[in-house]
């Protein structure tokens, strides 16, 4: 009863049957500090002419933004890594899809609808 | 710990017996372990994240493509999103997502008081940004920035004033939500039924946060008003000088190198010469109106063609169409429409896991629901990670 006892509040218990792995406060807070420290780098960027870097920039930070979060706050990095496996082929999925659909949208662009047309009101000066 | 110490002894006789025979009353009877019991549960948890990315790359592949075949339209209509409100969402998000990693750990080293307090701070933190995102909707809606069916913009239309209707229909069900929570607290304070006052409490903080969120998107709206104004400004000046532009390949044809201002507006020696006789009104009336567009286009005649940087599409002005402004907002309301809708799924799901913390169903052996939610918000934000920097921060 007692060692059940010290291993609920101990972080990493013995007992052969635990198998939660709570993450350390610090850890939670410097993972926070970290996301919120690159959202301002990015708000901050957007005001500075990159050129076409632009978003190539944004989505470096983003995706550096994303792993943060899985790894610590989905807890990836300590997990199974078969749930890892899954997670990341789902990408490899959404990049072949975005690809071919980007291809195929390039080659029948000029039959695209018209995407220039007449403004709704008249914007001219009286 | 004082929870911890009145809970250990239920929880512990669950399975103090033997590990292996007798069953917790959380484990399910086709598992042999609580262990299996959370790692078959995550794996399916994941399965579903994958849909959901798979899902939303659907949206983004719409992006992706539309974007590339018109830059200048995301680039112009970008303008009209509120960054600062953006970026207050995805500050609060971020913090909700800490909290809900939080309550994570609280559930795992049984803390009860510390997971139901974690919970309601970040369903506190999905009402902000609920809250943010309907004053967003609602300026937009008001303004007449909508998908291609609806597209009714007008930059020279005169700034509405006071609350918006959309904002008021939007607040209904949180304001009814909250005056029902706050009776059903009222009730159970009075007849004493201790678990559901433990519930009641943060529920009614929980929604009385959206107005927070309101509140806040108000004042950083109205802050950014002044901002928008000098916008509209520009949008209708861009406008302006499109059409001068205009003027100036009409007048480029007739006279290229010319200097004086009848010519500038295009007016040959000869036009002038007939314009001179009283019977040709009809020339002296094209004279006057060449002479007045000239005066919109300002002096710079364009000459040559191939001196102009930008092709005329690519102004600025001329994107305020239902099929350019339009098709870019469709994309903004499905993106972010159908993230809030996930907030909303988000916060009922984690309604339930309160009420169940307060229940102090969860412990060091059974903390999955509370982790399985916790990877759906997690998604939730690593989503409005992505769609922040590209609906947001297009310069």
């Amino acid at each position: 009863m007692t060692s059940s006892h010290a291993h609920a509040v101990a972080d990493h218990g013995h007992d052969p049957n635990d198998f939660a792995h709570p993450l350390p406060i610090w850890m939670l807070l410097a993972v926070f500090v970290a996301l919120t420290v690159l959202t301002i780098i990015t708000v901050a960027q957007a005001s500075y002419d990159l050129g076409s870097y632009d978003v190539i920039v944004t989505m470096v930070i983003a995706t550096i933004k994303a792993t943060l979060v899985m790894l610590f706050f989905m807890h990836l990095a300590f997990d199974k890594p078969f749930n890892m496996i899954i997670f990341l082929s789902s990408f490899v999925f959404v990049a072949l899809f975005i690809m071919f659909t980007l291809f195929d949208a390039k080659l029948n662009s000029p039959s695209f609808i018209p995407v220039v047309d007449e403004p709704v009101t008249t914007v001219a000066a009286p | 710990m004082a929870t911890t110490d009145a809970v250990l002894p239920e929880t512990h006789d669950d399975h103090g017996h033997g590990h292996d025979h007798a069953h917790p009353s959380f484990l399910a009877h086709h598992f042999d372990t609580p262990e299996q019991q959370f790692d078959s549960g995550k794996l399916g948890m994941w399965l579903f994240l994958v849909t959901e990315i798979l899902f939303f790359s659907g949206l983004f592949c719409a992006y992706a493509i539309f974007r590339s075949l018109r830059p200048d339209v995301f680039e112009g209509c970008s303008q009209f999103l509120n960054t600062k409100l953006g970026a207050i969402n995805t500050g609060v998000l971020l913090f909700s997502s800490l909290t809900m990693a939080w309550a994570v750990r609280c559930a795992q080293i049984e803390d009860h008081k510390g997971c139901t307090g974690m919970l309601a701070a970040t369903l506190s933190c999905a009402m902000v940004f609920l809250g943010v995102k309907s004053i967003e909707y609602s300026h937009k809606w008001e303004l007449g920035l909508l998908p291609p069916f609806a597209y009714s913009y007008d930059p020279n239309a005169p700034h509405h004033e006071g609350i918006s209707w959309y904002l008021i229909y939007m607040c209904i069900p949180f304001a009814i939500g909250l005056v029902g929570l706050v009776a059903w607290l009222l009730k159970s304070l009075a007849t004493g039924n201790t678990f559901a006052v433990n519930v009641a409490k943060p529920m009614v903080v929980v929604f009385a946060f959206f107005f927070v969120g309101v509140g806040l998107g108000t004042i950083l709206e109205s802050g950014e008003a002044k901002h928008e104004d000098a916008a509209h400004a520009a949008a209708g000046h861009d406008g302006e000088s499109h059409d001068g532009a205009h003027a100036g390949e009409m007048a480029g044809e007739h006279a290229l190198a010319a200097t004086s201002s009848p010519a500038a507006a295009g007016i040959s020696p000869v036009l002038e010469r007939l314009a001179t006789d009283d019977g040709n009104t009809g020339i002296r009336d094209d004279i006057t109106a060449r002479e007045r567009q000239t005066e919109v286009a300002g002096t710079s005649v364009v000459a040559d063609k191939s001196e102009i940087s930008q092709p005329i599409e690519s102004v600025p002005g001329v994107i305020n169409t239902k099929t350019q402004a339009g098709v870019f907002f469709a994309i903004y309301y499905c993106m972010t429409g159908i993230h809030a809708i996930h907030i909303l799924a988000g916060i009922g799901v984690m309604t339930w896991l309160l009420v169940r913390s307060v229940r102090q169903d969860f412990n060091r052996h059974y903390f999955g629901p509370v982790d399985y939610v916790g990877l759906y918000w997690h998604i939730v934000d690593l989503i409005w990670i992505y769609l922040f920097p590209l609906l947001y921060l297009i310069r």
